[in-house]
Order: structure tokens, then sequence, then C-alpha cells
């Protein structure tokens, strides 16, 4: 077998392991991190539930990239959200705004919007569809999932909260 | 599914992943963003030998403009086009193409030329690099050439890159002040390849006429097509409502697209001339210009 090492600083940790170069970071991360957050939802490239920040604050498929390429990279995952059970904005957004149904596309939203907001504080509606609009969710109908974000970027540029109907 | 087994050559400069390359030949694959290639190797589709990791090459990733071109390093990513400010002040065309190609995921990942190397038939950066009339620079046994795209773009899934070759970078000429561009695209949705597209970039001379009209539509047959009588139809001319009528009707000839869940091939064929003229329309608009 073609085993190479990999050494990856995941939220923050060095994780070294050697692995088959045709593994898919998705599964360093899953395997050899074990931090299940990070899901998988397809074959096929289409879904974002695996999405994961590179170096800071690039979105990409964590199921389109084999792990040897983010070799000496960072990569951040949804466990970081939360220091010490503290929810990230956003977590506490989608919790009050009821973001999520089922959970499963929860952790690539999350990851997206992190990076949509620091790209684009203060995004408009348009600019949060547009920006969700490599994740797929099959429960919510998106509409919650919008409000969440737009409340996240008003507590997060520490504007009035857009959560004027609970 | 899990791809199947490669060896991983990681370069760092061109001259490693050149020598990888010649060293393996027709075993060897440019591994770029991924984006295309990854989802082919995981539904076993491509089962590559040997590939050779240019990502690490900081030195192919630049956007600048240079001696009347905007060059676009081979590591350049979609998203660096998307959001440079300049681009979206001055390259109307390459704009709006930077905001449908994929998905916002894999434009962070997904470059331009790995696209135009990949030549997939609904290719969005292919029907780009046509309108705006683009050179690829290949890497060979001797030496840097410039390949025109019409001659890049050889045939579905293939281009003018030889065995143990590699394009290092896409030179687009720099538009000027009287050039603007467009592209139209239908997609089901976001992140699916297009039903079909068009690409157009039209310039004006001083006196209003057309100076020069780049035309072409993608996901209407083998590879992203030049509706070169359409061209030939707007050059010299005062734009006009017939004028763009007559030029859009050249697209649906030169079309052959296959029927998919998409669409039949009579709904393509057609939307080839719709679309060629809403984007000749959309281009002149830019220009100030209202047919
Ligand atoms: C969900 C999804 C939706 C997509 N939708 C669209 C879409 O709507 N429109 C569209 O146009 N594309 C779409 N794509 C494709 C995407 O844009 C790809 O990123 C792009 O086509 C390939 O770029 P890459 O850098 O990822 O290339 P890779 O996948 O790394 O490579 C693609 C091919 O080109 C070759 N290659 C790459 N770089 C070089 C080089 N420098 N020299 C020689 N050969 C090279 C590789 O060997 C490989 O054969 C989609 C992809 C996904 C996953
Ligand atoms: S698992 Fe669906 S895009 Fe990665
Ligand atoms: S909450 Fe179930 S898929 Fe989004």
């Amino acid at each position: 077998m073609n085993e190479i090492p990999v050494s990856i600083k995941i939220n923050g940790k060095q994780v070294t392991a050697s692995v088959e170069s045709r593994t898919l970071l998705v599964h360093f991360i899953r395997e050899q991190a074990e931090l299940t957050g990070t899901h998988v939802g397809c074959d096929s490239s289409s879904c974002g539930v695996c999405t994961v920040l590179l170096d800071g604050d690039k979105p990409v498929k964590s199921c389109t990239m084999f792990a040897v390429m983010a070799h000496g990279h960072e990569i951040t995952t949804v466990e970081s959200l939360a220091p010490g059970g503290v929810l990230h904005p956003l977590q506490q957004a989608f919790w009050d705004q009821h973001g999520l149904q089922c959970g499963y596309c929860t952790p690539g939203m999350l990851m997206t919007s992190v990076a949509l907001l620091k790209h684009n504080p203060n995004p408009t509606e348009h600019e949060i569809r547009e920006g969700l609009s490599g994740n797929l969710c099959r429960c919510t109908g998106y509409n919650n999932i919008v409000k969440s974000i737009q409340q996240a970027a008003g507590v997060m540029s520490q504007a009035i909260p857009a959560a004027a109907d609970d | 599914m899990f791809p199947a087994s490669f060896e991983y050559v990681r370069a760092h400069t061109t001259d490693e992943a050149f020598a990888a390359l010649q060293q393996h030949g027709f075993d060897g694959r440019v591994l770029a963003g991924g984006q295309s290639l990854i989802p082919a190797m995981r539904y076993r589709l491509a089962r590559p030998a040997v590939l050779v990791d240019i990502n690490p090459i900081k030195d192919l990733e630049f956007l600048k403009e240079e001696n009347g071109f905007l060059r676009i390093g081979a590591t350049t990513r979609d998203a660096a086009l998307e959001f440079a400010p300049w681009i979206l002040q001055r390259y109307s065309l390459i704009t709006a193409v930077s905001k449908v190609v994929a998905d916002p995921i894999v434009r962070h990942m997904g470059t331009v030329v790995g696209s135009v190397c990949h030549n997939d038939p609904a290719g969005d950066w292919t029907a780009t690099s046509l309108a705006s009339r683009a050179v690829m620079v290949v890497r060979g046994k001797n030496g840097l050439r410039e390949v025109p795209i019409d001659e890049f773009l050889v045939d579905s899934y293939t281009t003018a890159v030889e065995e143990g070759e590699m394009a290092l970078e896409l030179k687009i000429p720099i538009p000027d002040a009287h050039t603007q561009g467009s592209y139209q695209k239908i997609e089901r949705k976001v992140g699916d390849y297009a039903t079909c597209a068009a690409a157009v970039q039209i310039s004006l001379n001083a006196d209003g006429t057309i100076r020069q009209a780049g035309i072409a539509i993608t996901a209407a047959g083998p590879i992203a097509m030049r509706v070169a009588a359409a061209e030939a139809m707007l050059v010299g001319q005062k734009p006009s409502l017939e004028l763009i009528k007559a030029a859009a009707a050249e697209a649906p000839k030169i079309a052959s697209p296959n029927a998919d869940q998409r669409g039949s091939s009579e709904y393509k064929k057609d939307m080839t001339r719709v679309l060629v003229g809403r984007g000749i329309t959309e281009a002149l608009q830019r220009l100030g210009v209202n047919a």
C-alpha cells in the first residue's frame, strides 16, 4: 500500500498519521483525528455537509480533497466553535431561530456561515442565500437558516439582533 | 466511494512538477483544485496511476495584468477572481462567470486553468475563454508555448496538453474601455452544470459600430464552441435588434446538445439562440447601447 505521512493542524492541534494517498480529508478528520462533527452526505461533491475551513477562512468540501493535500495546512471543524461549551453566536442563533431539524447539514451550514460572515459581516438576505447555495438541507426549507445567520451577523457586529419575533 | 489507489507526488516548483510528469508520461496526471478530478476518481471514471499535486507551487498562484493580458496562474482559485474588486470593476464577462461556476465552496478550490484543462462539455470557463480570445501557456519538452484557445480545446476532456506536459497560466486580453461582456447560464439549481450557457464579449469603435465580437456556447455539444458566423455578422455593423436576432439565430445551427434530464435536444438548441441574443443585448447595454 501507498502510505504517506500526513500532518495537519486541526482546530489548533497537530494530528499526524500515515494514510493512503487516496484517503479523503473528511475520513482523516473523522477517523484519524476522531472528530465526527464533520459529516458525509453524498458521493458527488454536491451537498456541503463536509465543509471545513482551510487555513482559517476558506470553506472547502473535505470529501473533495485528499488528506495529503492538507499536509502542512490548518483545518478548522465545527468542534472548534464552542470552546468550553460556550456556543458560538452562530450556534446560538441556529438554536434560537430553529435553524435545524435533523441537524445533519448543520456542521456544514455553520462552517460555511463562519466563512461568509468573516468575509462579509453584514450580508443581505440575498448574499446569505447565495453564500449558502453549496449547502443542501433536506429539512428546514432554509428560511430559518437564513434567519439564524441574520441574527448571528447582528450579534457579532454588536448591532441589534434581528430576532424581533421571538 | 473511495478512489482507486495512486502514487502521490507533491510538487513545490514547476520544475519538480514537470520532471515528475515527464517521468511518468501517460500514467501521470496534474492534480489542481481536484474539483473535477476527485469526483471522477470517486466514481472510478478516472483512475490515474500517479497524481502530481501542483497546489503547493506558490509561483503559479497569481492574478495580475501585464503586457496587455490578464494572467491567471494554474493554482489561482475561482474565488480569487470572484472577490478581486478590480476584476469586478473592469471585467464584466469574468465577473458574471465567476459567480455562477459550480457553488461558492467549490470555487474556493477549483481553478480556472484546471477547468479549461478539464474541458468539460458543459464547462463555463472554456466558453468564457473562447469569447475573450484567451491563450494558454503550456510547458512541454521544448519549453513554453502559447496556444490560442481555439486550438487548445480539442475534444471533450481533451486539450492540446500532451502526455508529460502541463499548463502554467491562462492569458486573457485586457478589455479596453469600449469592451463589455455578458454570461448567460440556465441551470436547474446552483452547483449544477449548465443546461445551456452563452459567453459574449463586444467591443465598439468610436463611431458606434462593432469592432470585435466574441461569442461562445457551452453544454451545447462535445465542447464549448465559438459561434463564428454570429461574430462575423456583427463586426463592422451598427447594433440593431434585427442584427442581434440574426446573429443569435446562428447559434442553434452549430449546436448538437444531448437530451438529458435538463432538457430535450430541441429545447437546448433553441436556448443557445435565446442566450446568445440576451448576452449580446446585455453586453451592448453595458456599453450604453440599447438596441
Ligand atoms: C458540485 C460541483 C459543481 C460544479 N459545477 C460546475 C459548473 O457549473 N461549471 C463548471 O464549469 N464547472 C463546474 N464544476 C467543476 C469545477 O469548476 C472544477 O473546479 C473545475 O472544472 C476543475 O478545476 P480544478 O482546479 O478543480 O481541476 P482538477 O479537478 O484538479 O483537474 C481537472 C483536470 O484538468 C487537469 N489539469 C488541471 N490543471 C492542469 C494543469 N495546470 N495542466 C494540465 N492539466 C491540468 C487534471 O489533470 C484533470 O484531468 C463543478 C464541480 C463540482 C464539484
Ligand atoms: S459529503 Fe456531500 S459534498 Fe462532501
Ligand atoms: S436540518 Fe436536516 S438536513 Fe438540514
